[in-house]
């Protein structure tokens, strides 16, 4: 079985701060992270590997220095990995860069291809069912659970108000939510192999034969009119087992407290 | 001259540095309250390498170096001094000289599931008469057939009742002095090998520290470390290197008394500000940094001495020397910032600074640091 893991490195928004004068990022010394999301989609593949045998393939569309987030992968356990990089690719909104990574993937003919839901630095939670519809193959998002059948696999997708339950057959994509499982660390000998004797392929625009119109900023209809930060949201008040005057009442008293009554 | 880390270095202490913050602090606390062995702990890092970091992987090992094992002992011992000296034992005192010495079936059979972690190392060299003297040695190793029979008394052993496999001193010429000491591998269970008494201490309360009693333990020839009589300049050898551990234990828990430090005094209110807006905290916290910041590149500096097999015998004693009184000054410090807090267990400065104090005592105190390196420069 050949698994494709599509990983982005991301700025650690934990870490990021807020200029107080200009109300914009300060991304200056933020460490890059593996995605979150993406590490969970990993993590299945890996799990999907000490199972039934497969060979993962992390693969990576960015600037040279996203080559961390791969070897990452390989210190986990990743068998190889790709990065998709080129000047030509800069400046890619999600169609651009779904059609670029599916161009990759192609060349890779993979039975299964898992990617997060969604980066933490755009949380548009596109790329991944848009990489699926130029392969034409058949894609699940929001994975909680997978589970092997076969030439199918089962996958238990997590939406607000119910579960989903669907069999998608191989070839197909999911996409991973964090509570799909906790990923396993690096090992110390996994790091040491992953920077001193694996290699990472490298594919550029040449490797894929993409039109320059399909690519990078000219192939990204999308315009970004204003970006902010999420706004974190305090963690809120529950009370439970009051009827339904008393709740009434705890409500109006605390929007009075907020001053908002 | 740079003085970065390597990127399998700085990757590498990333995951030890979340590791360490997940699973090994949540428990530091406890396990100092209840001098209780993190016996769990123990197990998730075997499961993960971490028994065989600088150990190649013919033998069971990771296959790193000796600067990628002082960043682990370091970060653990950034939130967790117990865990920290658990680690520097089994490596450096019980893998190191077994690498080093051990035959090829010696490695193959105690080397291997030590490095990978099925079983845990001690090093017994310290008695009851022989501590910074260790050529004192009153244990006795008397050969007979294809086998020596061991009688004596071991005390302060870390790992002491935890560990699978000892290395243990013994006299085997007591005519020929330091040229009579040999060293042995005893395995856990061997007949005649018993445990004494659980020391009290007042630092690294988790750590098992035992005395080791020996009385007709029959071991056999094979597990001679080493040639006979050349056990003595094992054991120095070996401590050399343990020192580099040790070294980073004493960095790690300066470092870590640093960083709780840094988060309080940023907090903590007094006369309407913060402690840090005042200039006596700022001029403490830049001299704790600082001491941090020297002691890291003496460690570093021993252990890639360590790494690119170079003499590494006064860096380390250098290194050792240094950062364990920045460990004592520094979590003296943290403490007295804290101020009652500080003095109070809720707070993990406290157990900082009463670790902080057996990193100038233990594998080589202080004086025997400064004897190493003066010895080598008159």
């Amino acid at each position: 079985m050949k698994i494709v893991v599509c990983v982005k490195q991301v700025p650690d928004t934990h870490e990021v701060r807020i200029d107080p004068a200009t109300g914009t990022l300060i991304r200056e010394g933020v460490p890059s992270i593996m995605n979150p999301d993406d590490k969970a989609g990993l993590e299945a593949a890996l799990r999907l590997k000490d199972e039934v045998g497969a060979r993962v393939t992390a693969l990576s569309m960015g600037p040279p220095q996203a080559e961390a987030v791969l070897r990452e992968a390989m210190a986990m356990g990743a068998d190889e990995a790709c990065l998709v990089t080129d000047r030509a690719f800069g400046g890619a909104d999600t169609l651009a860069t779904s059609t670029t990574l599916a161009a990759a993937i192609r060349t890779m003919a993979p039975d299964l291809v898992i990617t997060g839901r969604q980066a933490i630095d755009g949380d548009t939670a596109q790329v991944g069912p848009q990489i699926a519809e130029h392969l034409g193959i058949p894609n699940a998002s929001y994975a909680e659970h997978i589970e092997l059948d076969g030439d199918a696999l089962n996958v238990r997708q997590q939406f607000d108000e119910a579960t989903h339950l669907t069999r998608l057959s191989l070839p197909c994509l999911v996409t991973a939510i964090g509570e799909l499982n906790q990923p396993r660390y690096m090992t110390p000998g996994g790091v040491f192999e992953a920077w001193r004797e694996k290699q990472i392929r490298v594919l550029t625009r040449a490797d894929l034969a993409l039109d320059e119109g399909d690519i990078g900023l000219k192939g990204s209809p999308t315009r970004v009119k204003k970006s902010f930060p999420k706004a974190l949201k305090p963690a809120g008040v529950t009370r439970r087992h009051l009827t339904a005057d008393e709740a009434a009442q705890a409500i109006v008293e605390a929007l009075k407290a907020q001053r908002v009554l | 001259m740079d003085f970065t880390l390597s990127r399998e270095h700085e990757m590498s202490r990333e995951l030890f540095r979340q590791f360490a913050r997940r699973e090994v602090e949540p428990l530091a606390r406890e396990i100092d309250e209840e001098e209780r062995f993190p016996r769990e702990t123990v197990e998730k890092m075997a499961r993960l390498g971490f028994l065989g970091i600088p150990i190649p992987r013919a033998y069971g090992g990771q296959g790193c170096d000796a600067l990628a094992y002082i960043l682990c002992v370091e970060e653990l011992s950034r939130v967790c001094a117990t865990t920290g000296v658990i680690l520097s034992a089994h490596t450096s005192l019980a893998c190191d000289p077994i690498l080093a010495h051990g035959t090829e079936e010696q490695r193959q059979r105690f080397l291997v599931p030590l490095a990978r972690g099925d079983k845990l190392g001690a090093f017994a060299l310290t008695e009851p008469n022989a501590g910074t003297d260790a050529s004192g040695q009153q244990t006795r190793a008397i050969r007979d057939g294809d086998s020596y029979v061991l009688n004596g008394a071991k005390i302060f052993i870390t790992n002491g009742k935890e560990a699978d496999i000892y290395v243990v001193f013994a006299m085997t010429d007591r005519a020929k002095g330091t040229k009579g000491i040999s060293a042995f591998i005893v395995e856990k269970g061997t007949p005649g090998f018993t445990f004494g008494a659980k020391e009290k201490k007042m630092g690294i309360r988790g750590s098992s520290t035992y005395e080791l009693c020996f009385a007709d333990c029959r071991v056999p020839r094979a597990n001679l470390l080493g040639q006979e009589g050349k056990g003595f300049s094992l054991a120095m050898q070996t401590l050399d290197g343990g020192r580099i551990g040790i070294a980073a234990q004493a960095l790690g828990i300066a470092q870590g008394a640093l960083d709780k430090t840094i988060a309080y005094v940023k907090e903590r209110q007094q006369f309407g500000r913060p402690l840090a807006k005042f200039q006596n905290t700022q001029f403490q916290i830049a001299d704790m940094a600082t001491r941090v910041e020297a002691a890291r590149q003496l460690v570093y500096r021993a252990a890639m001495a360590k790494a690119t097999k170079r003499r590494f015998s006064v860096e380390a004693a250098m290194a050792k020397l240094f950062a364990s009184a920045a460990a004592v000054e520094v979590t003296s410090m943290a403490v007295q910032l804290h101020g009652g807090y500080g003095y109070t267990r809720e707070y993990d400065v406290e157990r900082m600074m009463r670790d902080a104090k057996i990193t100038e005592i233990y594998e080589g105190t202080s004086e025997v640091q400064r004897m190493v390196i003066s010895g080598a420069l008159l």
